[in-house]
């Protein structure tokens, strides 16, 4: 299957497998075949192997290409402005929404698409950005159509995001480590606390202003009583 | 009080015969013999336990691990005796002292010989019903002066573990002792008298009865397990969930003392089991195969056994790599051998062969006990205390209940 | 502190009904140190005499900072930071992040790569099945499957050293292929290997598929069905227990497993006995791959050409194998430097555990030890 050369190819990751459904009534509709990004010149001089291979043309960088399938027109036309961009990069689709209809447009992906598996919770935080340093993300997968697909939102410092729970319980503990990490806080969450650092920890680590030593420098200033000593 | 030549003229035990010097000589030997065989069984149980896991056990103290035991015993007595600052002082105690002086005290009703026993007490078996039960007081003591979650637990499980298992016990051991009144008409509940007896019908009682037998010693043996807590059985000292059980806070000479009480109970139920159903100290065909000609060839087998098992040290001894850092466990294991050869030829000596033989069958069948033991402790998992309750209860219960009924009616029927 | 939090979210579970003899409730803790608890997981066990009303796991002991190392590493460097998370399963954690680091590149592995790469994810597979089952076993009380397993898993362990010199922390892959060539002997080594486990494997199913007391103890104990899996984001043999044939070898195949037959193992119940099952049969359908693989094993290349600094173009992507544990996905952001954005990554195990307070209500004090044995969780992945 994979030649050796770079860039040119483009591997689609999300194939429908054959035998990938599981035990339940199986969707008859095809999946949604995600849009491929556009091929690149082919390699067939690489390929040949000819005795002096000529250098393949730089391949151009792959970027987002927009998105287009039911599903997008189905929520753009309901939410309108609120979908503020629906993507795919190299093969994998993924939706920025806006916090205020995030719920919502969960609720639609789990019980109208069938996206029934939230796979992870996490988020990224992109302190350079003016109006929205977070980026909190959703992975979900449907057993029905066997695809991946992303929702992302935007926030603010201090803004808060509801909570997926709710929808899914997987997200109970998923939401805890990226309050843990990042400081975000999820309304609605039944357990709103930290899960991987202990209780009193300062600060939340995957911040990239996480003052590494903030942690140390009081525990030093409380029990020996000095500045730190770094 | 004790004609000390006297009593050797005769053939009861001293209990019997009012030798209270040769019962209590006869008391501290079994002490000392019964501490050997838990230290020979803490051995056994390591390297046979590590054989069937595919590796060695102790190798290195002593060839092949024989001063494994002493070394063992060195440290258990020379390590810090903690005890938890919450604890309550006397009960913590007296607890395993309690266990292993129960523990001990069956053993004067248990018959090694025709002559070797401490006493022939009429009522044999119910005293020894009712010390073992007094064991359990011990393990509550132990878990309650520990004054900690996991103990207590544990100690709570075991009591439960313990008086279920009991019952079952106690009606298998009725069973048996039905069967003694088959030819004589009158039943005896002396110990001795059940080996007799056994002589007399020319019948281990394992296999009389059309299986009755064979059941009612099925049911003791699973509920003797039960009683002395090991595998399949071992849920109060269950590692993986209780750390240790009711002996959680015990460490260093007291510890062992706990450790020498469960051995003891081991060999004890044990010896009740071969005594009640195996023949206690008769040879295979006591009465088929009797005359002069069959004794001696059976008298030599005791001394056989410690020759062979001497050539087996021996022959290993040369076997072993001849490098210099073996050097002195190769000596060792020689010498071993040539010291179980020499007892080998002792035993083989006219005299002493017919007195060794009642002792050495009853060692013999009591040791393959303490092999299935060892053997269940490998190979089963546990068994989670609602199942162990189960088991006790609704099956073990009614069966023993239907097998004392069926040895009943077959014998009135006979 | 924490304690009293815990312990306040505990009272509010009690008993489903106040008899007139209120019993009184127990807070048990089975601390990050104990025998059963597979590393340093605490499990705080809200208990009414045996029955245990409800759990609270505290987890965070293992953790060191993994994903923010990873922002200060080069894509390279940080390779063999990932072995070191599940560290029984290290060969499938470098090859979930190979290759999602090769997906940002737009590079794919070549073909013998691919095969090697087979080879050792199911042998590592294997070895790591074998731990489970030796510590589940265990945990139940059968203590001489231990020393089988453990005696057989050096076998895979050797051919591991032999490869890349580590017995654990293999760092056997590299972004683009793999590093080392095969050593001479390797595919006959690999072969015996698979005639050598077959009979073992059946060797363990002999002390335990058709005992009394370990049906006993694990039919019916951890029951989760199915929705209540995806639900939770249970995957790996946890789900296929409860009998949702999905794996991700078969549903989004990569590193060339679509060329291999093998099947899929599922249960029924979804108890603790069926995850027993379907993980031996897992490793028997690793055999087989395994004798595919090696036999299909193609001459060629092993290392795809990928630039000497490696700076994926600016994106993001996610990716996920199918580990021993159940969904291994890494989620790698990259901003066109030489060391990632952000690297997430997705654990099985800590979304496994999760199901352990549903699997473990209303059941017995011995049954957490069977349940959390049964989840097959590492702490290392769990806390990352």
């Amino acid at each position: 299957m994979p030649d050796e050369t770079k860039g040119n190819d483009q591997p689609s990751p999300v194939e429908a497998g054959g035998n990938a459904a599981p035990e339940r009534p199986a969707t008859p509709a095809p999946p949604a075949k995600p849009a491929v990004p556009p091929a690149a010149k082919p390699a067939a001089p690489a390929a040949a192997a000819p005795p002096k291979p000529a250098v393949p043309p730089k391949a151009p960088v792959p970027t987002p290409q927009p998105w287009e399938s039911a599903l997008v027109t189905r929520l753009k036309g309901q939410y309108g402005s609120g979908i503020r961009e629906a993507s795919t990069y190299l093969g994998q689709n993924y939706f920025v929404v806006d916090p205020t209809i995030l719920t919502d447009i969960l609720r639609i992906l789990r019980d109208d698409e069938r996206y029934d598996y939230c796979v992870d919770v996490t988020a990224v935080h992109y302190p350079k950005r003016e109006e929205a340093q977070f980026e909190v993300i959703w992975i979900l997968y449907s057993f029905a159509h066997n695809t991946r697909l992303r929702v992302k939102t935007q926030i603010k410092e201090g803004q808060e995001v509801p909570s997926s729970v709710p929808l899914w319980p997987t997200a109970n503990w998923l939401e805890r480590e990226v309050f843990d990490m990042f400081g975000i806080q999820f309304t609605g969450h039944p357990d709103m606390r930290r899960i991987l650092l202990p209780e009193g920890w300062k600060g939340h680590p995957l911040r990239k202003d996480y003052d590494i030593l903030l942690q140390d420098k009081e525990w030093v200033q409380i029990n020996l009583g000095i500045e730190s000593g770094q | 009080m004790g004609d000390f030549l006297g009593y050797l003229k005769t053939n009861v035990t001293p209990g019997e015969a009012g030798n209270y010097l040769w019962a209590t000589i006869y008391i501290l030997i079994i002490f000392a013999l019964v501490s050997v065989c838990v230290m020979l069984m803490t051995y056994a149980e390591r390297k046979i336990l590590a054989h069937m896991q595919i590796r060695l056990g102790p190798m290195r103290t002593g060839p092949h691990g024989l001063l494994q035991p002493i070394a063992d015993a060195l440290k258990l007595m020379l390590k810090e005796d903690i005890m938890p600052a919450e604890a309550d002082k006397l009960v913590f105690w007296f607890a395993p002292v309690s266990v292993m002086m129960i523990a001990f005290t069956v053993y004067l009703v248990i018959p090694f010989g025709r002559t070797h026993a401490v006493t022939d007490m009429n009522i044999g078996i119910l005293f020894m019903l009712g010390v073992s039960s007094l064991g359990v007081l011990g393990i509550i003591m132990a878990g309650w002066a520990s004054n900690s979650h996991y103990p207590m637990m544990g100690a709570l499980r075991s009591s439960a573990q313990m008086v279920s298992y009991e019952i079952a016990m106690g009606l298998a051991i009725i069973s048996a002792v039905l069967m003694t009144s088959l030819q004589t008409g009158t039943g005896t509940l002396s110990m001795i008298g059940i080996v007799e007896s056994q002589f007399h019908q020319h019948t281990w009682f394992v296999f009389s009865g059309w299986g009755l037998g064979f059941l009612a010693f099925v049911i003791f043996a699973i509920a003797m397990i039960a009683e002395t807590n090991r595998a399949p059985f071992d849920l109060p000292e269950a590692e993986s969930e209780l750390v240790a059980g009711f002996h959680t806070e015990y460490s260093g000479f007291r510890w062992s003392l706990f450790f020498l009480g469960e051995y003891t109970a081991m060999i004890a139920v044990s010896s009740i089991a071969v005594t009640l159903w195996l023949g206690g100290w008769l040879r295979p065909f006591p009465n088929a195969l009797s005359g002069n000609n069959w004794d001696t060839a059976f008298n030599l087998l005791p001394g056989l056994t410690f020759v062979g098992l001497s050539l087996w040290c021996v022959i290993g001894g040369f076997r072993m790599p001849k490098i210099r850092q073996l050097a002195i466990q190769r000596i060792g294991l020689i010498l071993f051998g040539a010291f179980l050869g020499l007892i080998g030829l002792v035993m083989l000596a006219p005299g002493v062969r017919e007195r060794v033989q009642d002792i050495y069958w009853f060692a013999m069948k009591v040791s393959v006990f303490m092999f299935l033991y060892i053997w269940y402790r490998a190979t089963f998992p546990r068994y989670r205390f609602d199942q162990l309750m189960h088991v006790g209860w609704k099956v073990l219960l009614p069966t023993s209940l239907g097998v004392l009924m069926g040895t009943a009616l077959w014998g009135v029927l006979r | 502190m924490s304690d009293a939090k815990i312990y306040s979210q505990l009272e509010s579970i009690s008993s489903s009904e106040k008899p007139f003899l209120d019993s009184s409730e127990l807070i048990l803790n089975m601390g990050p140190q104990h025998p059963s608890t597979h590393g340093v997981l605490r499990v705080v066990l809200k208990l009414d005499g045996e029955k245990v009303l409800g759990t609270e796991c505290v987890i965070g002991y293992l953790h060191r900072g993994v994903e923010k190392i990873a922002e200060n590493r080069t894509y390279a460097q940080f390779n063999p930071y990932v072995d070191r998370m599940d560290y029984v399963a290290a060969v499938s954690n470098g090859l979930g992040y190979c290759e999602s680091v090769e997906k940002l590149l737009n590079v794919v592995a070549p073909e013998r790569a691919q095969h090697i790469r087979v080879i050792l994810t199911e042998l590592n597979r294997i070895a790591s099945h074998q731990v489970w089952l030796g510590t589940h076993a265990l945990d139940i009380g059968a203590i001489t499957p231990l020393f089988y397993t453990f005696r057989d898993r050096e076998e895979v362990l050797k051919i591991f050293e032999k490869y890349c010199g580590a017995r654990l922390t293999t760092h056997a892959f590299r972004i683009g292929g793999c590093q080392y060539e095969t050593y001479e002997g390797f595919e006959k080594e690999c072969l015996k290997f698979c005639d050598f486990v077959l009979p073992k494997i059946d060797e363990y199913e002999e002390l335990l598929t058709t005992n009394r007391i370990w049906i006993e103890r694990t039919k019916g104990v951890g029951v989760i069905t199915a929705e209540e899996c995806i639900a939770l984001g249970a995957t790996g043999p946890v789900i296929r227990g409860s009998g949702v044939r999905w794996d991700i070898r078969k549903a989004q195949p990569y590193s060339g497993y679509q060329k291999f037959d093998f099947d899929i193992p599922i249960g029924t119940a979804g108890d603790t006995y069926d995850r027993y099952l379907v993980r031996i049969e897992e490793m028997r359908q690793s055999v087989r791959i395994i004798r595919q693989a090696v036999e299909a094993l193609p001459e060629g290349p092993i290392m795809a050409k990928v630039p000497k600094v490696l700076k994926p173009p600016v994106g993001e992507i996610y990716h996920s194998i199918e580990a021993p544990k159940g969904e291994l996905g890494y989620f790698i952001v990259s901003d066109g430097s030489t060391q990632p954005y952000r690297v997430r990554v997705r654990p099985p195990s800590f979304v496994n555990l999760q199901a352990l307070d549903l699997m473990v209500r209303g059941r017995l004090v011995a049954d957490v030890v069977a349940v959390i044995g049964t989840l097959d969780i590492v702490l290392g992945e769990v806390d990352r």
